[in-house]
């Protein structure tokens, strides 16, 4: 079987309507529709979910892990955009 | 069998959410993409009345709060926008329709900032009555609506925090500061209450909007929840609560409270607000000026892809 021109799928799943779709793992497939399929076999067997989504793995671009200092630096130092940074009187404190 | 319809009414009633693929009645699709749009508008557009006072925020401190909101305004902006397109619609033809007055934004950023104090007072007012509503609509029937709400919401709480923690200062600050907060509070609390929309009866798009579980709560019981938690708010801050008529009714549990203008309402909407032509124009010429910006991204893509298809052919 020729399985070296299989592509790599990642597989996201809806659990609920209303959720998010949620990254569950990858598998291989000829194409999105088998993938689609395969996805639901190996993924849903226990009806995990109500929609999945299948993405071409190299058709995903990821930050590095090893970037993120300098990715999420520009965050660090900006605790006034957190709620908890004012400080409210008692009385006035449930906004 | 269930007809889609049947289906789409049996979702809404067990509290399904509705998600971009399902069917849906178009009068449905047609309301979201109004009500959404509107809503995303009124995000980019609030960040103008604010963004007037960045340049003179009284310290370092509160220049970076302010710069902040309105970065996560613009954010929001972008999550309302998005969840729109999931409807099928584009969004620069979303854009358009706002830039040409055919859909609007909320009448509340057509009022102008005046003074250092309005930058206190949108955040408490503008931003409070905006998460009474939106902590409502976190459980709106169409799914990418409603996750857009739970992440905004979760957003919004700091601009409320900062805005009362500003009018604090200026109202436990000298006599000119706090007459300042009051003169503040004074021109935006009704425009704030305004920010609900008509009352029930006269509401257009109400009735369907709350059978399709698009609203959950009604524009008068949202304004009633707002008037009610500002008044002990108000009173800390040691100003005078702008409606005379407001009196603690014990029978109902709530405040009472005097009638909205609203002829001024209408007037703001119908384009004739102090700011509304200000506001629009700045959109457009903001949006004009940036086009050389997505000029060049384009062409910058462009000749990417041209230098990897050559490098590819001479591979
Ligand atoms: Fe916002
Ligand atoms: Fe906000």
């Amino acid at each position: 079987m020729a399985t070296d021109n299989l592509e790599l799928y990642e597989v996201f799943v809806r659990a609920r309507r209303g959720l998010d779709h949620k990254h569950v793992g990858s598998l291989h497939a000829q194409d999105a529709e088998q993938a689609l399929e395969y996805a639901r076999d190996v993924y849903t067997r226990r009806s995990e979910g109500v929609s999945i989504w299948v993405v071409r793995s190299r058709d995903i671009c990821a930050s590095q892990e090893d970037d993120s200092e300098s990715f999420y630096d520009p965050s660090d130092d900006k605790p006034y955009r957190h709620a908890t940074y004012y400080q409210l009187p008692e009385a006035v404190n449930n906004m | 069998m269930m007809t889609p319809e049947q289906n789409f009414m049996r979702k809404i009633e067990a509290e399904e959410k509705i998600e971009p693929k399902d069917w849906m009645p178009e009068a449905y699709r047609q309301n979201l993409i109004r009500q959404i749009s509107q809503h995303a508008h009124s995000e980019v557009i609030g960040m103008q009345p604010e963004g007037n006072w960045i340049t003179r925020a009284p310290s370092l401190r509160r220049k970076a709060v302010l710069l902040s909101k309105v970065q996560d305004e613009g954010g929001h902006g972008l999550y309302l926008y998005s969840a729109t397109e999931t409807l099928g619609v584009k969004r620069a033809d979303l854009i358009a329709a706002m830039q040409s007055g055919e859909a609007k934004y909320a009448s509340i950023f057509n009022y102008p900032t005046q003074t250092w104090a309005d930058i206190g007072a949108i955040g408490w007012l503008v931003d409070g009555a905006a998460i009474v509503n939106q902590i409502s609509l976190q459980r709106t029937s169409y799914g990418p609506y409603s996750r857009a709400m739970i992440r905004i919401c979760k957003e919004e709480s700091f601009h409320q925090r900062q805005g009362y923690e500003l009018m604090i200062a200026l109202a436990h600050g000298s006599p000119a500061q706090k007459a300042m907060a009051q003169d503040a509070l004074n021109r935006f609390y009704w425009p704030a209450l305004m920010m609900f929309g008509p009352h029930d009866a006269e509401s257009a798009h109400s009735a369907k909007s709350m059978t399709w579980k698009i609203k959950r709560e009604t524009n008068d019981d949202l304004r009633q929840k707002f008037i009610d938690q500002t008044v002990p708010q108000i009173e800390f801050l040691g100003l005078v609560h702008p409606d005379q008529d407001l009196k603690w009714n014990a029978e109902r549990g709530h405040y009472d409270s005097g009638e909205i203008d609203w002829k001024e309402f209408y007037n703001v909407i119908n384009g004739n607000g102090h700011c509304n032509r200000q506001r629009v124009e700045h959109h457009i010429r903001a949006h004009e000026e940036g086009a050389w910006v997505r000029d060049a991204m384009t062409a910058y893509n462009a000749k990417q892809r041209a230098k990897t298809t050559e490098q590819r052919q001479a591979a």
